[in-house]
């Protein structure tokens, strides 16, 4: 049995505490990642998503119920401890930089932290050739698209060496091949040091990847599983704003033009193997 | 309104040490009236394209024409204000340029800049809101009291109400969850069609490339390297492959499907729908031949 690295227990935040008209835009909501998961965060805009990730990092703090990270409970008093353990990047790569140069903006935490020179040297090269971009390390970020400067970004929240990783849509400003590339990255990184990954997305095909799907909906948790058991719920994904993996679409399509197919397939190559196995007689 | 390329370079910092080539020699023409999709890796100068396509930037060797205008190095700001109100760039995370207290004097101050009456203006502002699919009372509302995508909506209105005759979008729907993406996209060719609008779309999906556009160019290493239909373009999968990119999903599963089962389909299918169509047919082909 693993550790537990973040628990919500009855967890309840509004934005407008006054106004009781306005939906908290996280109501009652529990869950726990155990340290070495993966887990994706996914819901319409709006859902809720990007205030838990706030209220796990300490940015807010719950008008009720409890969060606890990295066997603390959230306060004033412990909150720099539990982010510094804590690598976060969001969506827009835009507002997350500071450095004249990419390993400047990269370094910046590090030296933040009283990491020593020698050692902020290497760990600055390390992470940012873990997602690629170690022939830029001189450039300047505002001259980088914005792929590139997701991936500094990331390396940034890599080079502290965080136990627990939080993308808040790190990913989506990504092309689809630097977004394979980073997920890539972060897999390997999972694998080597165990790091924990808690990643907030639209992408189900980047869902698909993680151990267990956490589903909001207007600021509630509608499903939990793993991807096959939330994916099963099909069109209840659709009615939530989101939608179901490619193959998962296809299926449904074809069955509407006539074409006999069983199962649900996950992915493409059981739908291919299917047909041939029904049609290849022919 | 015709936008022509003609043998754009562009160097970011120019005559300085930081000096930075962006663009190559790009030459590229946008129809009147065309649905133009710009892909390309990341980095491949996508957006500094964008930029020229209203002036922005000015490029640093060759000319643009963006309708009878000509836009070359050196090329003064102040005539710029047509060609301004003419193309309308949605840029990306529009929702960070809102400012106003008021939706309504919101998407009215491009309009009232530009000396449109404020009744027209208004009327304007109404008439967007609701074919965004907003609702009316949203008008009255701080633009930052609403949800992140009707942020992006009422952003979107900002740009439509200058009636712009190019309408460029860089990648429009990022961070949008599948539904608002479909409902965009699906509303950005509506008006397309509906108003005659030129359209440019800068974006990282193949799928909307193919789906929307009429023509399709490809951006690589700062110049652009291929222009064509999109047929064309996603059937030539080893050109995709040499500039890093990939054919929409749907083309990569029907190739999947044509080798598993050892025939061809007889057209190549842009779209999931499409796929499903051209499958079906072709299992029944098989049936009825039997």
């Amino acid at each position: 049995m693993n550790s537990i690295i973040m628990s919500l227990e009855n967890v309840t935040f509004t934005y407008a505490p006054e106004d009781e008209s306005v939906r908290p835009a996280v109501a009652d909501l529990s869950f726990t990642i155990e340290e070495g998961e993966w887990i994706a965060l996914v819901g319409h805009n709006g859902s809720g998503k990007s205030t838990i990730a706030k209220l796990m990092n300490g940015l807010l703090f719950p008008n009720s119920g409890k969060v606890t990270a990295m066997g603390k409970p959230m306060s004033e008093e412990t909150l720099w401890d539990i982010r510094s353990q804590m690598g976060m990047v969001f969506q827009n790569p835009d507002n997350q930089f500071v450095g004249a140069t990419v390993q400047d903006d990269v370094a910046f935490a590090l030296e933040n932290n009283g990491v020593p020179h020698e050692e902020m040297v290497v760990r600055v090269k390390e992470s940012l050739r873990q997602v690629k971009m170690e022939d830029y390390m001189d450039q300047e970020p505002h001259h980088l698209s914005g792929g590139q400067k997701q991936r500094v970004a990331i390396a940034g929240a890599l080079a502290l060496r965080p136990r627990l990783l939080i993308l808040d849509e790190a990913t989506s400003m990504l092309d689809p091949q630097g977004r394979m590339e980073v997920i890539e990255t972060i897999r390997e990184l999972r694998k080597a040091t165990g790091l924990t990954v808690i990643s907030i997305t639209h992408d189900l095909e980047e869902a698909a990847l993680a151990d267990r799907l956490i589903v909001m909906n207007q600021g509630h948790k509608q499903l939990e599983g793993s991807p096959e058991q939330v994916f099963r719920s099909g069109s209840e994904l659709i009615k939530l704003g989101l939608d179901l993996p490619f193959a998962m679409r296809m299926t449904h399509l074809l069955r509407k033009e006539g074409v006999d197919i069983k199962g649900e397939h996950m992915t493409e190559d059981e739908l291919v193997d299917e047909l041939w196995t029904s049609y290849s007689k022919m | 309104m015709d936008i022509l390329l003609q043998d754009v370079g562009y160097s970011y910092a120019k005559d300085t040490p930081f000096e930075k080539r962006a663009l190559h020699h790009v030459n590229l023409h946008i129809p009147s009236g065309s649905y133009t999709a710009i892909i390309g890796h990341t980095g491949s100068g996508k957006s500094t394209v964008l930029q020229h396509l209203n002036a922005l930037l000015k490029p640093t060797e060759g000319t643009v024409m963006i309708g009878e205008r000509k836009i070359e190095e050196g090329t003064k700001a102040k005539n710029l204000r047509d060609i301004r109100r003419q193309v309308g760039i949605v840029f990306q995370f529009p929702e960070q340029q809102l400012f106003d207290e008021t939706v309504l004097k919101d998407i009215m101050f491009g309009p009232l800049n530009y000396g449109v009456p404020e009744e027209e203006a208004s009327r304007r502002a109404r008439e967007l809101v609701q074919q965004l699919g907003l609702p009316e009372d949203v008008l009255e509302k701080s633009p930052f009291d609403l949800s992140g995508g009707q942020m992006r909506r009422v952003a979107i209105a900002g740009v439509l109400a200058m009636e712009p005759d190019v309408l460029v979008l860089d990648e429009p729907t990022a961070g949008l969850d599948p539904r608002g993406r479909r409902e965009i996209m699906d509303l950005f060719y509506r008006l397309h069609v509906e108003k005659g609008l030129t359209t440019v779309l800068v974006t990282h999906s193949m799928e909307d490339a193919a789906r929307y556009a009429d023509q399709i160019a490809i951006m690589h290493g700062g110049k652009c390297v291929v222009t064509g239909d999109p047929v064309t373009i996603f059937s030539n999968e080893e050109q995709l492959h040499d500039y890093r990119l990939e054919p929409p999903r749907s083309v990569r599963l029907q190739r999947q499907f044509e080798e598993k089962m050892g025939i061809k389909l007889d057209a190549i299918s842009l779209t999931e729908e499409a796929l499903a169509k051209n499958i079906a047919q072709a299992l029944q082909k098989g049936r009825d031949a039997e």
